[in-house]
């Protein structure tokens, strides 16, 4: 982030090239009005994006060093093959597929900040929309990141692509899945650089170039999750993943994971960003997650009802998660520190005065995330394939390699994300937020 | 130039260094894959001429690579035949000389033991899979006990064929389930959508002596597999097509295995389902396998 002491400098700055006044909203600039103003955007982002304090590069150097380092050992994946992680024919998905679908969820949970901003025209939150749909452009990246270090022969991507390869729609989930996400993508990527152009342009923005997309993002940010639900569920061969309740498990616990990392980014905007913060926005997300972190635990405590009360053969993925099986426990440590996470942070959230004590919201924030990423990943993805269809008991261990892919795109997604907050800031610094 | 734009210079010429070194591997593997490879075009997409030319390709780099010559022909189906498999649980011993020879006919992985069968040690009484084991080592058949070879099924509804992104996998006309090894992505999705475990992935590249291929190879079925694709069970369809049996029904020694065409009512494996008491593993998951399991009793 950029050092505080150089706001009103950076503000200055943003307020400087071009227009002086504000115009009125339909003024109509011809094209070549757009081609030079345009290009004058696309400079200062980049010499935004590139100019900080001592502590901002420090933050983009430690990033690039995971990153590429993560970029190495996906490389050697590539050169020797699926083998270097702990995958087999047993447990064919693990770390990196759990990160997928983390990683969407946290997408979706994004966009919780536009629903009391545009659908209960909450105009406190507007500016912190943009927060939140940049954190979904680059939980988007990361997960298609992680789709492609899974894949066995990455350099066939073009394989799905329509037209030149061949795309398995309607049929395949995963087709349905590489049309949301690439859609979502550039829903956000429009609603943000939009907002962000006009207000470098000094001008407001014209109603009609963004909020349609923004109620369609709130539809889209539902189908993304949705859709890899069904990714799942549509398998009849694995019990664990074969029930109604998984995509409303998925959107609940995205809106889980989604406002608790934006109240953690939020204090670190205000922080680090010298981002102005009202109380109100954070009260309205940890509301959400209040709501949200409750309904969960019921989703949770539900299924397994389900599974341990009637038994059978179908409630051993169920057995082994929670319990081990047949003196293969690998997951058991994993899963309840997820339920122990869940359970302290629902408490800790139900604490009428948590929103005045920064540091206890943080705790509750991370501990709310951390038990989401156990879930839907130890906790979903590999028990699925433990005991297999054959009922052999395989277990998995992510390897190195997985874990320094895993941080590789961690910290490149962070990078992303720093990169387009470091353009935002300076336009979310400044005093008046625009009204549509 | 000021000293800030000097600084971010230099920063920015040892981050392309070090991204040039991090992605090195990547140069390294390249090496082995052609412009051809890359931009090969789907199976079904390929004419007889150019499917020619892929196949004489391969023969080249398999003998340049090995030292060995073989074979690679482009078996399609026969008009009027639907393949299917029946096992006699009544008689099978469980001495898994099925898998072995189908590790041997198909060039699987020697390191690995690769094999498209896996036989299950079954509790009698019962057909709960919780209560078999694969991995049994006494001697066979324990009276105790009953066996159930399962490999891929070949199912009229496949999972594995509609999840599929890229329609690398799909049901042939005689209902063999292909893989294009050429066209798969790799994304193992059809493995996680296998009711059967029936589906076995490149982790890396396949290691077989020279000595020990089998040169007598199917473009859709046992040539040398690259690193990073999926592949299964084709009913060894470089031999069924050509009127020969699985090399797996070949190598069971108490004749459990009857292979056939379910079209002609003339054959054994119609005799069995006309005669025998025959049932599917997991009926309740609605795949509907063309492979059949039968007790004499």
């Amino acid at each position: 982030m950029s050092n505080p002491s150089s706001g009103p400098e950076t503000q200055a700055r943003a307020l400087a090239p071009s227009a002086p006044a504000v115009v009125p909203a339909h003024c109509p600039h011809t094209l070549a009005f757009h081609a030079t103003s345009y290009r004058r955007f696309l400079w200062k982002v980049v010499c935004d994006a590139t100019d900080g304090s001592a502590w901002f590069y420090a933050w983009m150097i430690l990033l690039t060093a995971f990153a590429l380092t993560g970029l190495h050992a996906w490389a050697v994946q590539v050169r020797d093959g699926l083998v270097v992680t702990g995958l087999s024919d047993h447990v064919s998905w693990g770390l990196y597929i759990a990160n997928f679908t983390f990683m969407v969820g946290l997408a979706a949970g994004g966009v919780m900040m536009v629903i009391p901003a545009y659908l209960y025209h909450d105009h406190e939150m507007h500016d912190l929309t943009i927060v939140g749909e940049l954190l979904a452009v680059a939980a988007i990246v990361m997960s298609i990141c992680f789709v492609v270090v899974d894949m066995g022969r990455p350099e066939r991507f073009w394989h799905m692509f329509p037209v030149v390869g061949r795309f398995n729609f309607p049929v395949s989930m995963l087709t349905w899945d590489v049309l949301v996400l690439n859609g979502y993508l550039g829903l956000n990527l429009h609603i943000c650089g939009y907002l962000l152009y006009m207000r470098f342009r000094g001008e407001r923005p014209n109603p009609r170039w963004y909020v349609p997309f923004v109620y369609l993002s709130i539809f889209w940010a539902i189908s993304i999750h949705t859709v890899t639900a069904f990714l799942y569920s549509g398998l009849g061969g694995r019990p664990l993943w074969n029930t109604a309740l998984l995509a409303p498990r998925f959107l609940v616990t995205a809106f889980i994971a989604g406002p608790a990392f934006i109240i953690v980014l939020l204090f670190a905007l205000r922080r680090f960003g010298g981002m102005r913060l009202t109380e109100r926005p954070v009260q309205v997300l940890v509301n959400i997650v209040r709501v949200t972190l409750l309904i969960n635990l019921l989703m949770v405590a539900s299924e397994l009802f389900t599974d341990l009360y009637s038994g059978g053969a179908h409630t051993a993925s169920v057995h082994y998660l929670f319990f081990g099986l047949h003196g293969a426990n690998a997951l058991v440590p994993w899963i309840w520190s997820a339920v122990a996470m869940g359970l302290a942070s629902a408490v800790m959230f139900l604490r009428p005065g948590v929103v005045g004590h920064p540091v206890w919201l943080t705790l509750a924030c991370v501990l709310a995330f951390v038990g989401i990423w156990i879930e839907k990943g130890m906790g979903l993805i590999v028990p699925a394939f433990i005991p297999s269809t054959l009922h052999e008991i395989v277990e998995y261990f992510p390897s190195l390699v997985e874990w320094q892919v895993m941080a590789g795109i961690w910290a490149w997604g962070l990078l992303i994300l720093t990169v387009m907050l470091k353009i935002a800031l300076p336009i979310l610094r400044q005093p008046h937020p625009v009204v549509p | 130039m000021n000293r800030r734009t000097a600084l971010k210079a230099i920063g920015a010429t040892l981050g392309a260094a070090a991204f040039a070194q991090a992605i090195a591997p990547l140069t390294q593997w390249t090496e082995d894959l052609t412009i051809d490879d890359y931009l090969q075009k789907h199976y079904k997409e390929l004419s007889p001429f150019d499917l020619g030319v892929v196949m004489a390709r391969m023969e080249k780099e398999t003998k340049e690579a090995t030292g060995v010559d073989v074979h690679i022909g482009d078996y399609r189906p026969q008009p009027g035949v639907k393949f299917g498999y029946a096992l006699n649980l009544s008689v099978c011993v469980g001495c898994r000389r099925c898998a072995k020879a189908c590790h041997v006919e198909n060039n699987h992985d020697r390191p690995s033991g690769n094999s498209y069968i896996r036989v299950l040690e079954m509790q009698k009484g019962s057909l709960d899979l919780a209560k078999g084991r694969v991995n049994y080592d006494h001697a066979v058949p324990d009276a105790e006990k009953f066996y159930m070879p399962v490999q891929c099924q070949q199912c009229d509804k496949p999972p594995c064929v509609s999840v599929c992104p890229v329609e690398a996998t799909w049901k042939e006309a005689d209902g063999i389930v292909v893989v294009d090894y050429n066209w798969c992505i790799g994304c193992r999705y059809c493995e996680a959508a296998c009711p059967y475990h029936a589906r076995r992935f490149n982790w890396k590249k396949p290691e077989v002596p020279a000595a020990e291929i089998n040169p007598d190879q199917g473009y859709l079925s046992n040539r040398l597999r690259p690193q990073g694709v999926m592949e299964k069970c084709t009913f060894c369809l470089h031999r069924s097509r050509q009127g020969k049996l699985p090399a797996c029904l070949e190598a069971c020694p108490t004749g459990a295995r009857v292979f056939g065409n379910l079209l002609d009512p003339e054959s054994e494996i119609r005799w069995v389902l006309k005669n025998k008491r025959v049932f599917v593993l997991k009926e309740d998951v609605g795949t509907q396998p063309s492979f059949f399991y039968f007790f004499d009793v």
